[in-house]
């Protein structure tokens, strides 16, 4: 394999990588100012690197000696985080402006993000899996503290960085022992090397139980989720807009091909360990969030609780488990974004951002738009029939009952209900209570009115006109895999 | 004679005291960044024996990445601690409690 076919397999990333250094020298030269040209130029730049994703031959092509693969199911998830990327460097610009922290570092900071993530959803060995994630993971800590003179914000990004730091050191030890044990990094090899049905290997176990533990963290999967409210209450609101889209859908890609191409043989250990992950983060996600008064923390622990749910698709091992996942992803991506962008626009008179719940109250009367966008996202993250956030919980909960897990099934849908108590509050606090104060909206706005409209329409029932082709490409993604 | 079991052992209770070094410790940042580095470098001789009793060079490649994926954390996390320092001018780990949880 010459470096020239390399490089065309690996388009996307080559292009990002490219792209990043010459943003970044267009930054380091032109300085702050260069804030919004250089944000349209990232999302310009992604859609560029989203070009090749279209263009390549179907099926699997692996790259970079077998470090690299691109097949349909890399494709399906770099097309969703380059998405959610994208959105997530337009919707910063009216914000850091605003606050005079208008640093051209945070789009170049969330395109090195991406590029992590590009690079973990293609990964077919420990080192590349490795590589990526820590890209992804060390941008994020940077972004974490982004707003640098606040001291919320530093907290935040310091729990981030100790408790990542952490889990990358435990995902080290276990890939150093599947090392040991397989004698090679090679998700292949590894497949070849832990087959079922031999005696257990007890290495194997070990660092698959420290790979996940990592993982867990990654997608803030309880028992490793502590550090969600926290990061999510203190890092700036973009940040964490972007925190809850895309590195979650990476991760849990990347968490879906370990298991399935490394682990396949394996899959009777780990369906038990994603099967307790999974009930106890719906459980717990879904009753600590009754408590929360910060909207931040309580789309944490919402975050918490859908992984939850998306990990009952990962538990039941089977393709149409893998597909109701990816579906779950997809349409949680959006529906998060959408939220917070819709939190994002509101300001009080001094411009100080309203994060908390009982700044909410009587919004409709005050800004009935983003009210009524922000009650299309709280039915549709409750899992409401008419709403679109119905479809991936239902095909999530149908793919466990299929697998004959309906014990799991029914305790997603009693996760659901409790659920649908803390975002219906959020609905009645909205509609109901007299006005709390005045809710400004700063005087430029960029994009983020659309895209809170799209994210709307999206999640409303007009979702369902998309959901043939939608199915049709997760199905296409989740063979490629399985 | 000195075999795999013993560089595993070792590396096994750098490993744990790094770990444990995140958990218990309740006095000094800067600590947690030593516990970090403890745990990352009782990985690498992991890799490195396994490396030498399976002779198989990747081991040895995936200790250089995680020796240099190392050092950029170490900066990240330094940087933070001092944007962190001057906010609030001090780096006890009790005092990070501005948040709940």
């Amino acid at each position: 394999m010459t470096l020239l076919q390399s490089l065309s397999v690996g388009a996307p990333e080559v292009v990002l990588a490219a792209g990043i250094c010459v943003l970044l020298l267009v930054g380091a030269f032109r300085g702050d100012r260069a804030l919004e040209g250089l944000s349209w130029a990232s999302v310009l730049l992604l859609a560029l690197a989203a070009v090749p994703l279209f263009d390549q031959a179907p099926g699997r092509l692996a790259a970079w000696n077998g470090l690299y693969v691109a097949d349909a199911f890399s494709r399906h998830l770099k097309l969703l985080v380059f998405l959610g990327s994208a959105a997530a460097i337009l919707v910063a610009v009216p914000y850091l402006r605003r606050l005079a922290t208008a640093r051209f570092e945070y789009p170049l900071l969330v395109l090195l993000a991406t590029l992590g993530m590009a690079i973990m959803v293609s990964a077919q060995n420990l080192l590349s899996l490795y590589v990526g994630l820590e890209l992804m993971s060390l941008s994020a800590y940077v972004l974490a503290a982004f707003h640098r003179d606040e001291s919320r914000s530093s907290e935040a990004g310091l729990k981030y960085f100790a408790l990542g730091a952490l889990a990358s050191g435990l995902m080290l030890y276990g890939a150093s022992l599947v090392y040991g044990f397989a004698g090679s990094t090679s998700f292949a090899d590894i497949a070849k090397a832990f087959v079922a049905g031999e005696v257990r290997n007890l290495g194997a176990l070990f660092g698959l139980v420290f790979l996940l533990a990592a993982l867990a963290f990654k997608v803030s999967a309880v028992p490793f989720h502590m550090w969600t409210p926290d990061v999510y209450e203190g890092a700036p609101t973009p940040v964490v807009a972007f925190f809850a889209t895309a590195p979650k859908v990476a991760a849990m890609g990347l968490m879906l091909r370990l298991l399935y191409e490394a682990f396949g043989g394996m899959k009777a250990d780990w369906q038990q360990i994603v099967l307790v992950m999974s009930i106890a983060s719906m459980l717990l996600g879904s009753v600590a969030a009754i408590a929360q008064t910060s909207m931040k923390r309580l789309l944490a622990y919402s975050a918490i609780a859908n992984i939850g749910f998306a990990l009952i698709g990962l538990a039941a091992g089977t393709a149409a488990g893998v597909e109701a996942v990816l579906l779950y992803l997809l349409v949680y991506l959006v529906m998060t974004l959408g939220a917070f962008v819709a939190l994002l626009m509101l300001v009080d008179a001094d411009g100080r951002q309203l994060e908390d719940l009982a700044d909410l109250a009587g919004l409709a009367r005050t800004r009935p738009g983003i009210a009524s966008a922000l009650a299309i996202f709280m039915f549709s993250l409750a899992g409401i029939p008419p709403m679109f956030g119905f479809m991936p919980k239902l095909a999530v909960f149908s793919a466990a009952v299929e697998a004959g897990l309906w014990p799991l099934a029914v305790l997603g849908v009693l996760a659901s209900v409790v659920a649908a108590y803390y975002y219906l509050r959020v609905v009645k606090i909205m509609f109901i209570d007299p006005p709390a104060g005045v809710v400004v909206l700063p005087g430029e706005q960029g994009v983020n009115p659309a895209v809170v409209g799209a994210a709307a329409a999206f999640s409303s029932p007009l979702g369902y006109l998309l959901l043939g082709p939608l199915a049709a490409w997760g199905a296409e993604a989740a063979r490629a895999l399985a | 004679m000195i075999g795999i079991g013993h560089y595993l052992g070792v590396s096994a209770i750098l490993f744990t005291l790094g770990v444990l070094g995140i958990a218990l410790n309740r006095r000094n940042i800067i600590v947690i960044l030593m516990s970090i580095e403890l745990m990352l470098l009782a990985v690498n001789i992991n890799f490195v024996a396994f490396s030498v009793f399976l002779e198989d060079m990747v081991g040895q490649i995936f200790a250089m990445f995680v020796l240099t994926v190392a050092a950029a954390e170490a900066a990240i996390g330094l940087a933070i601690l001092v944007t962190y320092f001057r906010n609030r001018g001090t780096i006890a780990v009790d005092d990070a409690r501005q948040m709940r949880g």
